[in-house]
């Protein structure tokens, strides 16, 4: 990645993320990123990178920054009112806090899915999938049909739903409406799918069903998913960050951070001493 | 024991029964005034007195009139109501926007009256130099307008935060995310916003006097005077003559009912697809 190297020849910050880290150079990347609410600190100085077709996992208890952290990556962050960054991110080497860049653009290219299933109540489950397509006016050659069908086997929720593309994307459970959340995300074929706790909303058998799913995303999709279930992280995920007020505390492959902390504070949080 | 128990359940009815008492209160005069209006105002409709004109015993131009004062002041009124509703809710959060806000609901509680003299002063005697059913409309839209910008910017932040962000995490333009996704969720509230502003909008009477005057007469160009029902009602009561007032009975009843069939059919009309 020509550009990444020029990025980090350049900048010295950049320089310091590679030092104790020997993961190579990944699809997204953030460099010293820092994130405030106000006067509020959320965020302090977070460098990792992450992998491409790989499931990543953001640990951590609540309010340690882990949902702030994965807003900075698709530059949702900013819409809070108050809201503000410093650092770089980095997608494909290019810098999506550059100046020139439209943050409207980087959201088709960095999808997300939410805590809570949030449906467009207005619309139909068809009309939801077709609605990032639409809504964005990008003219695709397959036919809109295709998409909203390939979407929805993708979220492996095709089967359960073909028969009532018509209903209101409300009105199915709310399993199946976070489902339908990632169809209308992959709809818009993203290069990374960032997930906000996906499963704390749902039940046990619905967690399952998106676990699977997250597993099967990654074969396409770089997949960033926060959550506060260790064991959610250690079935679903190939790398681990975890974070502590706001702080990144340890960062490495699943097995290795859940085996073999490197930090006391890391085997602290995952043997359940403190969270 | 038992006696608290009787005690406290004796509380809790009190308050049910003050609840419905005032309930009550609240109702009967409008249900009193409704009555009076059907049975003073049902034997006067006919189909001579609906379409014939003020000479000839009729409400026929006053029917007219303010079906095409409501149709004027909703297409002014409307857009800017929504549009500003809309900047309130949406983009509204800076001091100007919170100055604005305040603006409004002053505006929201202005008197007619007052409205309808600034109208005349400034569109009847000023631009137009004549009577003139665009001036009635434009004084009608300034008290519309301020009421839509609120009910919008109300029930726009009724809508959850998490079907905006879900929008404009899928990479849709903020534009695009308030027209197609914002306000088609704020549906509901903005046509019963909307429909309760147009029906107050339509029994407006002081500022048409300043500004239509009222006419025998159907409606006879924009540059002339116009009859409205308010405008009949008023005139018709202030006549020693029985039939005349009798005549005025009927108009009120005739615009408690173009106010209630625009309210139905609105809402049925407005009916979506996947109604709730």
């Amino acid at each position: 990645m020509a550009g990444e190297d020029k990025e980090m020849n350049s900048s010295d910050m950049a320089e310091k993320v590679c030092v104790g880290q020997q993961m190579p150079a990944g699809k997204m990347q953030s460099i010293q990123l820092s994130a405030w609410f106000g006067a509020k600190q959320a965020l302090t100085d977070i460098s990792l990178t992450i992998r491409a077709s790989s499931v990543t996992a953001i640990i951590g208890p609540s309010g340690c920054g882990k949902s702030t952290f994965i807003r900075c990556l698709n530059r949702m962050h900013e819409l809070v009112p108050g809201a503000k960054m410093s650092g770089q991110v980095l997608l494909d080497g290019k810098n999506i806090y550059a100046n020139e860049v439209d943050p409207v653009l980087i959201r088709r290219k960095v999808g997300m899915v939410f805590q809570k299933p949030n449906p467009f109540p207005t619309m139909s489950i068809y009309d939801n999938v077709a609605a990032g397509l639409r809504l964005t006016g990008m003219k695709k050659g397959k036919s809109l049909d295709e998409v909203v069908k390939h979407s929805l086997e993708q979220a492996t929720l095709w089967d359960e739903v073909k028969d009532d593309l018509k209903k209101s994307g409300a009105s199915i459970s709310g399993g199946q409406q976070q489902r339908l959340c990632i169809a209308r995300a992959i709809a818009l074929e993203p290069e990374v799918i960032l997930m906000d706790e996906p499963c704390s909303a749902l039940d046990p058998i619905a967690t399952a069903k998106i676990e699977e799913l997250i597993v099967s995303l990654k074969r396409n999709y770089t997949v960033v998913i926060v959550t506060h279930n260790m064991q959610q992280a250690a079935r679903v995920s190939d790398f681990t960050a975890f974070l502590y007020l706001g702080q990144l505390i340890e960062y490495g492959e699943t097995k290795n951070v859940f085996e073999n902390p490197k930090r006391e504070l890391t085997e602290k949080y995952l043997t359940g001493k403190f969270g | 024991m038992s006696h608290s128990y009787a005690f406290r359940k004796f509380k809790n009815r009190l308050f049910f029964f003050l609840c419905l008492l005032c309930v009550v209160i609240a109702i009967v005069p409008l249900l009193s005034i409704l009555y009076e209006v059907i049975v003073r105002g049902t034997p006067q409709l006919s189909l001579h007195f609906l379409t014939a004109n003020g000479l000839q015993g009729g409400i026929g131009p006053a029917i007219q009139g303010t079906l095409i004062i409501i149709g004027l002041t909703s297409l002014i009124g409307i857009p800017v109501g929504v549009l500003s509703g809309v900047y309130l809710a949406e983009y509204g959060n800076n001091k100007y926007a919170s100055t604005l806000r305040n603006v409004n609901n002053v505006l929201t509680e202005f008197p007619s009256i007052v409205v309808g003299i600034t109208a005349f002063t400034i569109i009847v005697v000023g631009i137009i130099g004549t009577f003139s059913p665009l001036a009635g409309a434009v004084a009608l839209s300034f008290i519309l307008i301020p009421i839509v910008a609120r009910t919008t910017e109300e029930s726009l932040k009724l809508v959850p935060d998490s079907i905006r962000e879900a929008s404009l995490a899928l990479g849709v333009r903020r534009w695009r995310t308030i027209l197609s996704v914002i306000l088609p969720t704020a549906r509901n509230g903005l046509i019963t916003g909307t429909l309760l502003a147009v029906a107050r909008i339509a029994g407006e009477t002081a500022p048409l006097l300043f500004t239509i005057l009222g006419n025998s007469y159907f409606f006879q160009g924009f540059n002339q005077p116009m009859d409205a029902l308010p405008i009949r009602i008023f005139l018709d009561s202030r006549q020693p003559s029985a039939q005349i007032q009798a005549q005025g009975w009927g108009a009120a009843l005739v615009l408690i009912l173009i106010v209630l069939t625009l309210n139905i059919g609105v809402r049925i009309a407005s009916r979506g697809r996947l109604g709730r």
